[in-house]
């Protein structure tokens, strides 16, 4: 797997994935997708960067550990369920805020949130998994 | 809930206040006790004041409180004594590091009781139950260091745990039964619960909850060790709190379910047990603190039976007993608390003559000690005349217990008098520390709660109206009338009992050195006592949860694989043919049908063509030379599958299906080399039988129970409810997101919490830089598609 044109491509391929996998999360709401899909894609994205760089420079890229991703992402769905104890409302009740940009609205919410703390465990978990393996492998090599 | 917030706040204050940090925080419960004051005016009449707030209203369940006579003296005796308490246990463990945390666990205990004796909903009572076993649990191991209060703690737990575990079966049996949690509205039932076919069983778990509560023999050995918390703990856990919660429960539960003959037989059995029990009990120790712990026993076994037998006088009894106890109970501990910390001693044979030293602890003492005997002008006296005249029937078997009461009175003013005169008068002994005075806070409620059982004792008309009257009307559930007073009547037989009682104290008080010793040589003949009993249970239960893990646990994972398929075959074929759903494919059905059953489906070339990539990836599987291309064909599969879901029109379901292929030959791949397994899989005929058997069992199962599905008319009722409300509601077209991250956010904070949980653990499985025995460790790519799975699922 280590060719040269693998290399060489894979930083790209990552790119994009990556790219695809935050377009697929925020177009969750209304069209195939959601933060676990985007978790998932931006996963393969970290799994592909380690087979063709290597896993230590996959670690340098994230700059933190894929497991405090998650657990920020635990924490950032859950908080996103408090906001809405601010309006006197249940656990989890959803907020929307639009805020309008001229041309287009841009409709913000609590959900969304939650939805990318979703994506932040499902990447941050599977690449951390991903990671290891793909470290012990390159040992036994 | 101003205990809890204070209990937070608890170590802070003691770093800033310091010194007057007791002061401070003794102000919480002070002000608690100040508000309950001013709540009496309105609830001595025989009103009651409530506040309730909902919490799963959909359930009817709601944290409501009431406050009525019998609360009331609970909650004022909780709050009073435990402001003295705070106070004295602030001075009490002056200098010690962990002084503010342990504040904080005594408020929340105390907040945890002031919740329990002022809750109206029987669950809202069963959560504050649990919550004094907890925190009480703290305390007792408060010193965590020790072995023996680390196993007082838990034994303490374990105990009342049990109890609150028959508690919350007793209360949804009630609720089963009455429709409501409330206790307010239980009372005016009448005899709905006592006329009920289960009566029995309700009033079972009420007794034993309250039994392990109270310490009630032979549950009682988990008091005693609970000594092994700090002196402040025993004197609040003792006089006011934890154990008086069963008696509590007793006397709430008397309108309810009190009054039957069996009531009565197991109360008053078992209570006079315990008096008894706990009379020679606390005749046999030489620890002060380990006297007062079995008289406290002694003590919750006589309110057991006043409440057993539930008469008028008995009931008033009990409610000035109870009052009367907390007195000079808590005084009493503080005063032992006093003499250990200024001695460093608690043996009375190794002590004596301490009067001179601590004149005011002396007084203290002598103070709760002349309560507890039940001399005339103290509170301890009416509480021994009440229930005395509860018993003047006249039949033998109130005479029995009259006998048993006047018996156990007499111990515990025979200990009263050990007490009291023991450690202070004679000469004086050498102490491992000179004695002198305890500081001022710490004699603040030895002296208080003894002046204040004095003043009780002179003014009866108050005692009469003001707390009895009205704690033994919410009892007893009608109006009771105060008959309490000063005169002696030289011609009453109560006289004449009390002063036989007295005499009997005296009597037992010469010879309580011969007794002592009489009953260590009993205790050495039996060998055994209910806390080896409970030792051995405990030990068996650990051997037994042992001998269990190592056979389910075994570590091999092929053990693990067969046994999950196993139940999933029987899961899913145990109910189809239980319940007939496999009808309809009986070989003895109808076989012309067979061909109109097993229409082929009308589809389109290409839909062939993904099912055949499907079984082609399927028949390479099972084919696969090595496990690399088994590994590849599995994906090919399941790539096919995710396209027959896009076809169909879930290309949510196929993206993600498509995202776990991937992910799931890669994380696959890596296992293998993780593993350092072979590239071939020789296994024997034996395993390859069996695992393809119950691979098919499963796979059919499945596929059989797709059909049936299918068979039968789906309920729309919630797809149609999502699919009309998705967008005027969460905004979202995307009604599996909507569902995931709106409807059913809740379940899903849930599963990522899961996801992460279990990526931690592979994490860690993987971290054990040694590497494993091969199968031993768990393939990482199955708890994460399991999750994965059911996201998809909704």
């Amino acid at each position: 797997m280590n060719t040269v044109i693998f290399r060489t491509l894979a930083p790209l391929i990552v790119a994009i994935m990556l790219i695809f996998s935050l377009y697929v999360c925020l177009r969750g709401h209304n069209e195939p997708g959601g933060g676990f899909i985007g978790g998932l894609i931006a996963a393969s994205a970290m799994a592909v960067f380690g087979m063709a760089s290597g896993v230590s420079e996959v670690r340098r890229a994230l700059r933190v550990d894929p497991m405090a991703i998650a657990g920020f992402g635990v924490i950032i769905a859950g908080a996103s369920g408090l906001l809405s104890l601010f309006i006197d409302a249940p656990f989890m009740t959803s907020i929307w805020l639009y805020v309008d940009l001229g041309e287009t609205v841009v409709p913000l919410s609590t959900p969304l949130v939650f939805d990318l703390g979703v994506y932040c465990v499902v990447f941050g978990t599977l690449s951390a998994i991903a990671l290891s393996l793909e470290a012990d492998r390159e040992e036994d090599l | 809930m101003a205990p809890f917030l204070a209990a937070i706040l608890a170590p802070m204050v003691c770093r800033l206040a310091g010194r007057l940090s007791g002061w401070v925080l003794a102000g919480v419960p002070a002000a608690i006790f100040a508000y309950l004051l001013g709540l009496a005016p309105a609830i001595i009449p025989g009103n009651t004041v409530a506040v309730g707030l909902d919490w799963v209203p959909e359930q009817g369940i709601n944290l409501s409180f009431f406050v009525d006579g019998l609360s009331l003296v609970f909650a004022l005796t909780i709050s009073g004594v435990g402001a003295l308490i705070v106070l004295y246990a602030a001075s009490y463990l002056a200098g010690h590091a962990h002084r503010g945390r342990f504040l904080g666990f005594m408020l929340a205990f105390m907040g945890a009781m002031l919740g329990l004796v002022l809750s109206d909903s029987l669950l809202c009572l069963f959560v504050f139950w649990e919550l004094t076993s907890i925190t009480s649990f703290l305390l007792i191991g408060f010193d965590h260091t020790r072995q023996a209060a680390r196993r007082g703690a838990i034994q303490a737990l374990v105990i009342t745990n049990i109890g609150g575990m028959f508690l919350l079966a007793g209360s949804v049996l009630v609720h089963q039964i009455a429709g409501f949690w409330e206790l307010s509205a239980l009372r005016a039932t009448g005899d709905l619960m006592r006329d009920h076919a289960l009566y029995g069983l309700v009033l079972l778990c009420f007794v034993g909850a309250a039994f392990t509560k109270s310490a009630q023999f032979p549950l009682h050995f988990w008091l005693p060790n609970a000594m092994e918390a700090p002196t402040p703990v025993s004197a609040f856990l003792h006089s006011a709190t934890m154990v008086q919660a069963g008696v509590y429960l007793l006397a709430r539960m008397t309108p309810v379910l009190g009054g039957t003959e069996s009531w009565g037989l197991i109360l008053v059995s078992f209570g006079s047990v315990t008096l008894i029990w706990g009379a020679l009990g606390a005749l046999k120790q030489t620890d002060l603190k380990q006297i007062l712990a079995q008289t406290t026993i002694a003590s919750l076994g006589l309110l057991v039976v006043l409440i057993g037998l539930g008469s008028e006088a008995a009931i008033a009894g009990m409610v000035v007993y109870f009052v009367a106890h907390a007195f000079y109970k808590a005084g009493l501990f503080m005063v032992a608390g006093a003499i250990d910390h200024e001695t460093g001693t608690r043996d009375i044979t190794a002590l004596g003559g301490l009067a001179d030293k601590m004149p005011v602890t002396f007084i203290g003492a002598a103070l709760a000690a002349l309560s507890m005997i039940g001399l005339p002008l103290t509170v301890g006296y009416f509480a021994k005349e009440e229930m005395y005249l509860g018993l003047m029937s006249g039949d033998a078997a109130s005479l029995l217990v009259l006998a048993i009461l006047v018996a156990g009175n007499a111990m515990l003013a025979a200990i009263a008098l050990i007490v009291m005169i023991r450690p202070f008068l004679g000469p004086v002994v050498p102490t491992p520390r000179s004695a002198h005075e305890a500081p001022l806070p710490m004699l603040v409620g030895p002296i208080v709660l003894g002046g204040a059982g004095i003043v009780a004792g002179v003014l009866p008309d108050w005692l009469g109206h003001d707390v009895l009257v009205p704690a033994a009307s919410a009892i007893l559930g009608t109006a009771v009338e105060s008959h309490l007073t000063l005169a002696l009547d030289v011609t009453s037989l109560l006289l004449w009992l009390s002063a036989l009682t007295w005499v009997l104290g005296i009597l037992v008080y010469r010879q309580a050195d011969t007794i002592r010793k009489l009953m260590r040589r009993l205790d050495g003949a039996i060998g055994w006592t209910a806390d080896t009993v409970f030792d051995a249970a405990m030990f068996g239960l650990i051997r037994f949860s042992g001998a269990m893990t190592r056979f389910l646990h075994n570590g091999r994972l092929e053990v693990y694989l067969v046994t999950v398929f196993l139940a999933l075959g029987v899961a899913l074929f145990g109910p189809m043919l239980a319940w007939g759903g496999l009808d309809w494919i009986m070989p003895n059905a109808d076989l012309g049908n067979w061909s109109a059953r097993l229409a082929w489906p009308q589809m389109q070339p290409y839909e062939w063509g993904v099912v055949v990539l499907a079984i082609a990836g399927l028949l390479a599987l099972l084919m696969a030379p090595t496990r690399l291309i088994a590994i590849l064909s599995m994906g090919v599969q399941g790539a096919a599958l995710a396209l027959i879901f896009l076809l169909f029109g879930a290309p949510d379901l196929a993206f993600t299906q498509l995202m776990v292929e991937v992910l799931s030959v890669v994380i696959l791949t890596f296992v293998m080399s993780r593993l350092r397994l072979s590239d071939r899989d020789p296994r024997p005929f034996e395993d390859w039988a069996r695992d393809g058997t119950l691979a098919i069992v499963c796979g059919a199962g499945v596929s059989l129970l797709l059909m049936l599905v299918l068979n039968g008319t789906l309920n729309t009722r919630l797809s149609d409810l999502f699919t009309a409300t998705s967008v005027p509601i969460a905004h979202g077209h995307n009604i599996v997101n909507v569902i995931l991250v709106d409807y059913r956010g809740f379940d899903t904070l849930g599963e990522i919490s899961v996801v992460m949980g279990a990526g931690m653990a592979i994490l860690a499985l993987l971290r054990r830089r040694k590497p494993a025995v091969p199968l031993a460790a768990e393939p990482p790519a199955k708890p994460a598609r399991r999750r994965r799975a059911r996201k998809v699922a909704p």
